[in-house]
């Protein structure tokens, strides 16, 4: 029987994984990915692992899926949200979770508006940690499903073209998908206005473009990232009016190219900002596919890990 | 190292399972096998042709694979990647013929019925094991159609070699020092 080894303990980031790493989650996602479609979607796997989603920050996709998955493989889940909680008091973040870890909880999955927090509790505490957000850092399981979905579409992404456009400078999602793509050996390209590109993106190994649609035109795949205005205390843009103007994808320019393109988008979409109704409702949009990947990959994150135990 | 099956009695014994299942299963009506990956897979192949070669005809065959249904993840120190499951009929009220290719402590097969109930809910389920390793059994699970009973120690493995992937059918008896 095939054996190989996942190097990791947590889920902190794609910066430390290893290509095989990635590859193995890949992998492996194919199995949960194809158990999805069978009458029972659920197996055994974790049947003795407990899981508590803790969230420090709002989540549909990420939260619903990573709950699904935990389901699916059988784990004990316990969600916690903030906002109903003893953090409001004041509970810090260490003692949360050890008081949580006090009752006998072996994952934690992690989203913070912290970038790093993940890191420092995987640092004092004795779970393994799934990062599912921290910060403007990295979202690594977002990543991986973003790679799977290119997968899926385009076979493999060695040597594939992938642009990511838009608000790079406060997105976990890009960073993640860049390291993640990188690794696979796809070529990147960031594209959005410069005051939300980072002035040392390059060092990375990625192209740099202020005009959306010459990395439209140059991509197999175009990744869309929302615009953080959560995130944003300065004026970065004047207005969302203009910024949808000058980089907002739209179903004409897509078409207008001629070419296969893969349109993706994380999601929330900011409807008419950063990617029109009628482009994100197209045939060229993959945009479910990756809500309906997430659940598989997620899986198989989660197997992995906690076969580490 | 102890030979205990050389290629012409390897031939044999894949006959005579075939024979076997046709005796219990008269031209194979609402029947099915199931190999369990990854090795099962070579034997449950063996079946078909054979079957397709002695009676003509085809069984419906699937592949399925227990890997999730495993009760030692966490004993592991690799961890156990999948393989593939491949069931496209359902299995409802039919007779299905589990197949792998060594029956030792049985938890393989605990597994297995695991796997398959989610597939459906068989008449019956039966057993084929090309080897069965005697009084090693951890499960009271025991096989309905064997290819050779061989007795050995814990500290001993037994190993199959197929053809298809090992260049050789054989089956050995290795004593591990």
């Amino acid at each position: 029987m095939e054996k190989t080894t996942f190097t990791q303990k947590h889920l902190l980031g794609i910066k430390d994984l290893t290509r095989n790493d990635i590859e193995l989650v890949l992998k492996t996602a194919d199995s949960f990915k194809d158990l999805m479609n069978r009458p029972v979607k659920k197996v055994p796997s974790l049947k003795d692992t407990t899981i508590v989603n803790l969230f420090y920050e709002n989540s549909t996709r990420t939260r619903i899926s990573f709950e699904l998955a935990e389901k699916r493989l059988s784990a004990d889940t316990i969600n916690f949200a903030t906002s109903s909680s003893s953090v409001s008091k004041g509970e810090t973040l260490i003692d949360t979770a050890n008081n949580i870890l006090s009752m006998k909880v072996d994952m934690i999955v992690m989203r913070h508006y912290a970038s790093g927090a993940p890191h420092f509790l995987s640092r004092h505490v004795d779970a393994a940690i799934i990062n599912a957000g921290d910060g403007t850092n990295e979202h690594p399981t977002q990543a991986l499903l973003d790679a799977y979905s290119i997968r899926e579409q385009l076979g493999s992404l060695q040597g594939k073209k992938v642009a990511i456009l838009g608000d790079i400078m406060h997105s976990r999602v890009a960073l993640s998908n860049i390291f993640c793509l990188k690794k696979l050996g796809a070529e990147v390209t960031v594209a959005g206005p410069p005051t939300l590109i980072p002035k040392h993106i390059k060092s990375l190994g990625v192209n740099v473009t202020y005009n959306i649609q010459e990395a439209l035109a140059w991509c197999d795949v175009a990744n869309v990232l929302r615009i953080q205005l959560e995130r944003q205390n300065l004026p970065l843009f004047s207005s969302l009016r203009e910024y949808s103007l000058y980089y907002g994808v739209t179903k004409k320019m897509l078409d207008s190219l001629k070419k296969e393109i893969v349109l993706m988008h994380p999601g929330p979409i900011n409807r008419g900002v950063e990617l029109s109704s009628d482009a994100a409702d197209s045939h060229h949009s993959i945009i479910l596919n990756q809500v309906e990947n997430g659940v598989a990959v997620r899986m198989a994150v989660l197997y992995l890990l906690a076969g580490k135990k | 190292m102890k030979l205990l099956l050389d290629q012409e009695k390897f031939d044999f014994v894949i006959q005579r399972l075939a024979q076997q299942l046709i005796e219990n299963h008269p031209d194979f009506v609402n029947c099915v096998l199931i190999g369990i990956q990854p090795r099962g897979i070579f034997l449950a192949n063996r079946i078909v042709a054979q079957i397709k070669y002695d009676f003509k005809i085809v069984v419906p065959y699937g592949k399925l694979d227990i890997t999730f249904h495993r009760d030692d993840i966490h004993s592991q120190n690799n961890m156990l990647i999948p393989n593939q499951t491949d069931i496209d009929f359902s299995i409802d009220g039919k007779q299905v013929i589990l197949i792998d290719d060594v029956l030792y402590t049985g938890r393989t097969i605990r597994s297995a019925l695991d796997a398959l109930v989610d597939f459906g809910r068989p008449d019956k389920v039966e057993l084929m094991a090309l080897i069965d390793r005697r009084y090693s059994r951890e499960f009271p699970i025991q096989a309905d159609y064997i290819g050779l009973r061989v007795d050995s120690i814990f500290s001993q493995k037994v190993k199959v070699f197929w053809k298809e992937n090992d260049k050789k059918d054989e089956v050995v008896l290795i004593d591990n020092h």
